[in-house]
């Protein structure tokens, strides 16, 4: 599994003082931590307080290239702020995200293609979250069609089914799974799939555990990404395991620490 | 109607490994040979790229054979008593791209030679020829452990690769390797999880191991389980080509060794008038073994025979014509 770190996202409170006050230290430090985690794409958020996202951007970009060599994943719903920062990376990175609503689509894949970038892409529209699988799997399908018709490789595409928080959205769960099964025959070839891990996990207990238990789940579905917690080791683990399970890294008894230095 | 070429993108490539080093760079070879660096599946000229082709060593060793069937007599009789003169004859006369030197003579049920009698064949065969060099023990750790130190010593600067390292006893040959900046030959036995762990622990001792390593996987014979090695080999190098970097290493197989001690090769004409004449019985045997190998992957093979050397020699000059569209 491609793993995006999710760590330096403005939410938190050190990394929103550290944009506010301009002090790269705790992003760069993030940014190290991370990439030791074993992570593949390093998330960047600028969170919801910054007055102004394109300048937010775009330090949270510097900073952390000055540390980091890994690709960047640029997660903002403003995308003058996405462009901006796509100038600015020294690899192709990713955007994170577009929903099936057409004018966004119209504004991202474009971008997308000139940049070289990568796409999150949400299975959903203006009317939210869909119930059931078949629903999310119509999204996705719009989500191809629409970014093949704009010079967009499916390839490139990692689409999101949108998972909800197991407490309260319980039956969430299997069509989330049966999604990420389907996404895969929508063309050939496939899109790549994606989940924002930590929200299956909101107000409950024991985070951790469901959040390894999910992502394991997940994986046999055929999911390929996850923006989740990179210094989270028994999640890490848990990761590296599957993917030995699932025929896609060769075992050997080190199989943990391979995983987790396989960008050394 | 128009058709699209199908080309594999890989995320990765096998590492090359420099094998000898000439007077500029503190040894006395008179050329360098690298190994190794494809970006496709063998010989996918069309899709990516073989910078180096794959080679050869004929084996000299260090105390002449008994077991090899009689015809090997007129190719080495005349000088298998002198690894230099044996050596020099493999390069000058059968076309050999390195020698491998088999310390066969260390064997405590041979001759049981010392490490200094060790590090003296060596020696001698680099005296004898200019191209690089491998040099392999008996085969029985106890006595190999013993003779790594002052075989790598003697030939330090030579950039020799040196084995075999294997699971249970890969630190002695190691430690002569970092020592003495030699390559190492990490051998498993028909075991992609041992191979890969070995390659780990190897690396561990000494990251600038990394790219001194070169992955035996154990060939086995045609007729004797050859295809277990070849899947072995075909999985190692689509691991290596898609980001694998602990089995991004080229690979070497001892394929005379294996194939002079089958049946089909060592049994006489008269013992089976119906098999065809043994020497060509023989050398084919050891030639299509060497070819399947070539189709998986290999990058250095060990051969035994002359005339089967010369076999392989042109079909590598065919796989390596250029075949992209």
């Amino acid at each position: 599994m491609i793993i995006i770190g999710e760590r330096i996202n403005g939410m938190y409170n050190d990394i929103g003082k550290a944009i506010k006050g301009k002090d790269p230290k705790p992003v760069q430090e993030w940014a190290r931590r991370q990439e030791q985690g074993g992570a593949d794409y390093l998330d960047l958020n600028v969170g919801p307080a910054s007055p102004n996202k394109i300048e937010a951007m775009k330090w949270l970009i510097e900073v952390t290239q000055e540390v980091s060599d890994l690709p960047l994943c640029l997660d903002s719903t403003n995308y003058d702020a996405i462009e901006e920062g796509l100038k600015l990376c020294k690899k192709p990175a990713m955007i994170n995200s577009v929903p099936a609503e057409m004018p966004k689509m119209e504004r991202v894949f474009p971008m997308a293609v000139q940049y070289g970038a990568e796409v999150v892409a949400l299975a959903m529209n203006e009317e939210g979250i869909p119930k059931d699988a078949d629903s999310r799997i119509a999204l996705a399908a719009e989500l191809v069609a629409t970014a093949d018709s704009l010079g967009f490789s499916p390839e490139m595409l990692y689409i999101d089914p949108l998972t909800l928080p197991c407490n309260v959205a319980q039956d969430h769960g299997p069509e989330v799974m049966r999604t990420l099964r389907e996404i895969k025959l929508i063309s050939d070839p496939s899109p790549k799939t994606v989940i924002g891990l930590s929200n299956i996990s909101q107000g409950t207990q024991n985070r951790d555990l469901i959040n390894r238990t999910f992502a394991v789940m997940a994986m046999a579905n055929g999911l390929d990404a996850g923006i989740v917690d990179a210094n989270d080791n028994e999640l890490m683990s848990a990761i590296a395991t599957a993917r030995i399970l699932l025929n896609k890294d060769i075992y050997c008894d080190s199989f943990v620490n391979v995983f987790i230095n396989r960008n050394r | 109607m128009a058709v699209e070429i199908l080309k594999e993108k890989y995320r990765s490539k096998v590492g090359e490994v420099v094998l000898g080093a000439t007077k500029e760079e503190g040894g006395t070879r008179s050329h360098t040979i690298t190994v190794g660096g494809e970006t496709s599946l063998p010989y996918l000229h069309f899709e990516g790229e073989t910078p180096n082709r794959p080679v050869m060593a004929l084996e000299v060793w260090d105390t002449a054979p008994t077991e090899w069937p009689p015809f090997f007599e007129k190719f080495y009789g005349d000088v298998w008593n002198d690894p230099g003169e044996w050596a020099k004859k493999c390069v000058d006369e059968f076309g050999a791209d390195l020698i491998q030197l088999r310390l066969a003579g260390a064997d405590p049920d041979i001759n049981d030679a010392s490490p200094e009698d060790c590090a003296g064949a060596v020696k001698k065969v680099l005296e004898a020829v200019g191209v690089p060099l491998i040099v392999i023990g008996c085969g029985k750790p106890e006595k190999d452990n013993l003779i790594y130190a002052s075989v790598a010593e003697a030939a330090a600067g030579e950039n020799l690769l040196l084995g075999v390292a294997e699971l249970e006893n890969y630190k002695a040959v190691n430690s002569a390797c970092m020592a003495n900046k030699h390559n190492i030959i990490a051998s498993s036995p028909i075991d992609i999880n041992i191979c890969k762990q070995l390659n780990i622990l190897i690396i561990e001792m000494s990251t600038a191991m990394a790219n001194r390593i070169i992955i035996d996987p154990t060939v086995a014979a045609l007729g004797y389980g050859a295809e277990y090695s070849f899947s072995i080999m075909e999985r190692a190098r689509n691991g290596a080509l898609q980001g694998d970097k602990m089995l991004g290493m080229p690979m070497i197989g001892n394929i005379g060794s294996e194939v002079w001690r089958t049946k089909e090769a060592i049994t006489p004409t008269e013992a089976e008038p119906g098999w065809g004449e043994q020497e060509e019985r023989g050398i084919l045997w050891e030639a299509t073994t060497a070819m399947a190998y070539l189709q998986s992957g290999i990058d250095m093979l060990v051969m035994r025979h002359p005339e089967a050397l010369k076999i392989i020699e042109k079909q590598i000059d065919d796989l390596m014509q250029d075949n992209s569209y």
